[in-house]
C-alpha cells in the first residue's frame, strides 16, 4: 500500500511539474520578459513546494490511519497554472518572502484547501457544457380551521428543477418542472432569443404570463406562503394564466428618468380556470406596460397595467363564445439603502384586479360577472437573517361577484443562509359560503421550509 | 358574439402591429462618436476609463459602496446596457445573481454572454482561492472558480487594463495607438505608485489581521499581509455567537488587533470583536467609490494603505 502511495504521488508530481513546463516558452530576450519569467517560475517553485507539502501531508495521514482509502479531506491540487508571459506584465519582482512559505501549510489547513494560482480561471472546464441546474423544494404545513379551502396538514407541495442554459449565440432556454403531490408539470419551459434586431425581446414556450407581478412569480419566490386570494378567485389559482405561447416585449419611449417596457404575448387559451380553448382559434392575448423610475439610489417606484382575454373556462364545448376580460393595475414601492442592503429593505406592493367573465347565470340566462379584488403587501427586512410582513386580500369571486372573501395575515421569514428559507405565516380568513351575507372564519398557521440545491439562481426583483 | 371573436383577433393584431411600430421608431445606432462601456463594478470602471481616456465612456453598474454580491436588477440599468458597445464583467459567480437577468433582458446583441462586447476580466487576472476537491456549500457561498475580488492587487489591475486595451483596439482599429499610449503611460504611473505602496507597507510585512468577507487575498499577498480569519463563519454567511468566540480566542492568542470591514457589512459584531481583543475595527473600502475621495484606482491603493498603516501604529 505504502509503494502505491510513493508511486502515485511521484508520478502525479511528475505529471504536474511537466504539464507545467510545458507552456513556459523558450527564453524571450527581452528583459522585461526575462523578468516575468523569472516571476513564472517563482511562482512554480512555490505552487511545486506547495504540492510537496500537501502531499507529504497527505502520506502521513494515510500511512496514520492506516487505511487503503486516502483521507476525505486530502486535497489535490490541480495542475493547471497555465501562464502566459504576454498577461504577466513585468512588475517590480517581489521576492517570496520566506514568512510566506512558512505560513503555506497554516493557510492551507485553514482555508480549506486553496490552489495558490491560475491564470484564466474564468476558463475552467469544470462546468462543461450541462446546463444550470438547480432544485428548490417547498414543504408546506397548514394547521387551524378552514372549512372552505382546506389544504393538508403536511406536505411536499413542490420540488422545482431547474435548467437553464445558453443555447447558442442568438438565444438561452430556460426550463422550471416541477414536481407536486400530485403529479409532475413543466411549470416553463421557454427560449429566449436575446440577439433579435430592433431591441425586441421574444420567448417562445410555455410560460406564467406577464399579467401583474404575482402571476410572473415561482411559488418559492414569492413573499408569503400561499397565494393572493384574488389569485385563487380571479386569476386561476397558484398556475395563474400560465400556458403555451409567445411573447414579445420592447423598450418604450419615455419621460427622462422612466422606464417604459410593453409586452405582448398571445397564448393556447388554456389556464387552468380562467380560460379554455376548446378550438384552435380560441386563443389568449395578455398585454402588459410596465413604467419604473428610480426615486432615488434606494427607492424606486415599479407601475404596471395588464390586459388579458380569453375564452371562459365553461367546460366542454361551451366557452366559445364566452369571453373572460381580466384588468390589472399593479405598484411597487421598494426601498434598499446600497450599503445596508443585506440587512435592510422594504417593499410595498399593491394589485387591483377586474374581471368581467361571461357565463350562464344559475337561471341559464347569459350574463356578465364584473368581479373586483386586491391584495396589499409589505416586507421588511429587519436583519441579515428576519424579515416581517403582512397581507390584506379582499376579492369577489370570478363566478359570483355577490361574493366577497377578506383576509389578513401576517409573515415572519428567516433565512438561514441565501440557500434555504424558513417561514411561518398566520392567516385569517372571511371566507364566503355559497349565499350571499353567509361567511365562515377561517384561523390558520402556515410554515415553510425551502432549500435550495445546484447552480445559484437570481435573486428576485 | 360574433364581435367578441373579431375584438379577440383585432387585440391581438394590434399588439402586434404596435410592437412592429416600434422597429421603425427605433432611433438608429448612435453616431459612431465615443465606446460606450458598462462595468459591473466601479474598479473596471477605473481601469477602463484610465486606457480609454475621452474615447470611452464608461459607467459602473454597482456603487463602490455596494456589495457587489447583492446588486438589484433594476430596469433603469437595462436602458444603459442596451446602448452599450462593451460590457465588463468581474466573472467568477460574482455577479450571478443579478447580472444574467440583465443582459437577458437588455436587447443588446453586442453583449450578450461570448458575443464580442461582452468582457469577463477575471480571464486576465491572477486567481486565488480557486477550490480543490469537493464543493459543497457547506462551506458557505463558495465561489467554484475562485475568489473573485482579485482585482485589490495592482499587479492584476495591470492584467486586466492591457486585456482592455487590447479589447478597445480591436474595436476601434483607428484609435489603438491611442489607447496603446495611455495604456503604456498608465503602466508606469501604476509601477511608480505600487513601488510607492509596497515601501510604505514594507514595515507591516507579514501583520496578521481578520477580515469581515474573504475580499482580501489578492491585497493580503501583493503587500504580504496574513489574513488569519474572518469574521464570516463561511463566505455568506453571518456571524455566529459560537464563530465570534473562537475568533476572539485566535486573535488573542495570535495577537491579531486589525478588523478589517468592507463597508457594506455590519459593524455590530466586529466592534465586539474589537472590544474584546483591544483591537480595532477599520471599515476598508475594497471598490473604487467605497468612499467620496476614492475616484480612482490609485486613490483606492492610496486611501486603504494610509487606513491600514493608521490601524496597524495605533494597534502595536
Amino acid at each position: 500500500m505504502k509503494k502505491f502511495v510513493i508511486v502515485s504521488a511521484i508520478s502525479c508530481f511528475g505529471f504536474t511539474a511537466y504539464a507545467q513546463q510545458a507552456p513556459v516558452p523558450a527564453a524571450p530576450a527581452d528583459p522585461m520578459a526575462q523578468e516575468a519569467r523569472i516571476k513564472a517560475l517563482e511562482d512554480q517553485v512555490r505552487t511545486l513546494a506547495e504540492q510537496v507539502a500537501v502531499l507529504t501531508g497527505e502520506l502521513h495521514v494515510i500511512r496514520g490511519a492506516k487505511s487503503p482509502d486516502p483521507a476525505p479531506d486530502a486535497r489535490v491540487l490541480l495542475a493547471s497554472a497555465r501562464i502566459d508571459p504576454s498577461t504577466l506584465a513585468a512588475s517590480p519582482a517581489t521576492p517570496a518572502p520566506s514568512s510566506e512559505a512558512a505560513q503555506l501549510p497554516q493557510t492551507q489547513a485553514m482555508g480549506g484547501g486553496t490552489q495558490p494560482q491560475t491564470y484564466g480561471g474564468a476558463t475552467s472546464n469544470a462546468k462543461l457544457l450541462n446546463p444550470d441546474i438547480s432544485l428548490i423544494g417547498d414543504f408546506i404545513g397548514t394547521a387551524g380551521h378552514n372549512i372552505v379551502s382546506p389544504s393538508r396538514s403536511l406536505e411536499l407541495h413542490e420540488s422545482e428543477v431547474g435548467m437553464q442554459a445558453i443555447i447558442d449565440p442568438y438565444a438561452r432556454a430556460d426550463v422550471f418542472i416541477s414536481f407536486g403531490e400530485t403529479g409532475v408539470n413543466v411549470e416553463e419551459g421557454y427560449v429566449t432569443f436575446t440577439s433579435l434586431p430592433a431591441g425586441l425581446l421574444m420567448k417562445v414556450g410555455k410560460m406564467r404570463a406577464d399579467f401583474g407581478k404575482v402571476n410572473t412569480i415561482h411559488n418559492h419566490a414569492l413573499p408569503y406562503i400561499d397565494r393572493p386570494l384574488v389569485t385563487n378567485n380571479l386569476v386561476g389559482g397558484e398556475d395563474g394564466i400560465n400556458d403555451a405561447g409567445i411573447s414579445i416585449s420592447h423598450f418604450l419611449p419615455a419621460p427622462k428618468n422612466w422606464f417604459f417596457e410593453g409586452t405582448g404575448q398571445v397564448f393556447r387559451g388554456d389556464s387552468s380556470t380562467v380560460y379554455a380553448a376548446n378550438r384552435r382559434q380560441d386563443l389568449s392575448v395578455v398585454g402588459h406596460v410596465r413604467g419604473y423610475r428610480d426615486l432615488s439610489e434606494s427607492t424606486n417606484l415599479d407601475l404596471g397595467v395588464s390586459y388579458s382575454r380569453g375564452h371562459t373556462n365553461l367546460g366542454a364545448d361551451l366557452g366559445s363564445n364566452f369571453f373572460t376580460n381580466l384588468y390589472g393595475v399593479d405598484a411597487t414601492l421598494r426601498w434598499k439603502p446600497l450599503r445596508r442592503a443585506v440587512y435592510k429593505n422594504f417593499l410595498l406592493r399593491t394589485e387591483l384586479f377586474w374581471s368581467a367573465r361571461d357565463q350562464f347565470s344559475p337561471l341559464n340566462i347569459f350574463q356578465t360577472q364584473h368581479a373586483f379584488g386586491m391584495y396589499t403587501s409589505a416586507e421588511y427586512r429587519v436583519n441579515r437573517r428576519w424579515t416581517v410582513g403582512g397581507r390584506f386580500d379582499r376579492s369577489g369571486r370570478a363566478t359570483d361577484a355577490n361574493l366577497t372573501d377578506t383576509g389578513v395575515s401576517g409573515i415572519l421569514t428567516y433565512w438561514p443562509s441565501e440557500f434555504s428559507q424558513i417561514r411561518g405565516q398566520y392567516r385569517f380568513g372571511h371566507l364566503a359560503l355559497g349565499t350571499p351575507g353567509d361567511f365562515s372564519n377561517a384561523n390558520e398557521f402556515l410554515f415553510q421550509f425551502l432549500f435550495v440545491m445546484g447552480a445559484h439562481g437570481a435573486h428576485p426583483f | 358574439m360574433h364581435a367578441h371573436k373579431l375584438t379577440t383577433r383585432l387585440s391581438a393584431v394590434l399588439t402586434a402591429l404596435a410592437l412592429l411600430g416600434w422597429l421603425v421608431l427605433q432611433p438608429t445606432s448612435r453616431a459612431a462618436g465615443k465606446l460606450q462601456i458598462m462595468t459591473a463594478t466601479t474598479d473596471l470602471a477605473s481601469l477602463a476609463q484610465e486606457v480609454g481616456g475621452d474615447k470611452i465612456e464608461v459607467e459602473s453598474v454597482a456603487r463602490g459602496y455596494q456589495d457587489p454580491h447583492f446588486v438589484d436588477a433594476k430596469p433603469s440599468f437595462l436602458l444603459k446596457l442596451k446602448r452599450a458597445d462593451l460590457l465588463i464583467v468581474v466573472g467568477l459567480e460574482l455577479e450571478i445573481g443579478w447580472l444574467p437577468p440583465l443582459i437577458n433582458q437588455s436587447t443588446n446583441p453586442k453583449i450578450q454572454v461570448g458575443a464580442p462586447g461582452y468582457f469577463d476580466a477575471s480571464r486576465f487576472a491572477k486567481i486565488l482561492e480557486i477550490p480543490t476537491g469537493q464543493v459543497t456549500r457547506a462551506e458557505g457561498d463558495v465561489h467554484p472558480l475562485g475568489n473573485p475580488h482579485y482585482w485589490l492587487d495592482p499587479e492584476n489591475g495591470l492584467r486586466i487594463a492591457k486585456g482592455i486595451v487590447d479589447k478597445l483596439s480591436q474595436m476601434r482599429p483607428g484609435d489603438a495607438a491611442y489607447f496603446e499610449q495611455r495604456y503604456s503611460d498608465f503602466e508606469q504611473r501604476l509601477k511608480q505608485a505600487d513601488q510607492r505602496w509596497l515601501a510604505e507597507m514594507k514595515p507591516y510585512e507579514g501583520r496578521k489581521i481578520v477580515t469581515y468577507h474573504r475580499s482580501w487575498p489578492n491585497f493580503a499577498e501583493h503587500f504580504h499581509l496574513n489574513v488569519v480569519g474572518y469574521v464570516e463563519p463561511r463566505p455568506g454567511i453571518p456571524p455566529s455567537p459560537q464563530h465570534t468566540v473562537e475568533l476572539i480566542q485566535q486573535m488573542k492568542r495570535e495577537n491579531v488587533k486589525v478588523i478589517v470591514v468592507e463597508p457594506y457589512f455590519d459593524l455590530k459584531t466586529p466592534n465586539s470583536v474589537a472590544r474584546e481583543t483591544g483591537g480595532q475595527v477599520l471599515v476598508l473600502p475594497p471598490s473604487v467609490g467605497g468612499e467620496k475621495e476614492i475616484t480612482d484606482y490609485f486613490k483606492l491603493f492610496d486611501y486603504d494603505i494610509s487606513k491600514l498603516k493608521q490601524a496597524f501604529d495605533a494597534t502595536h
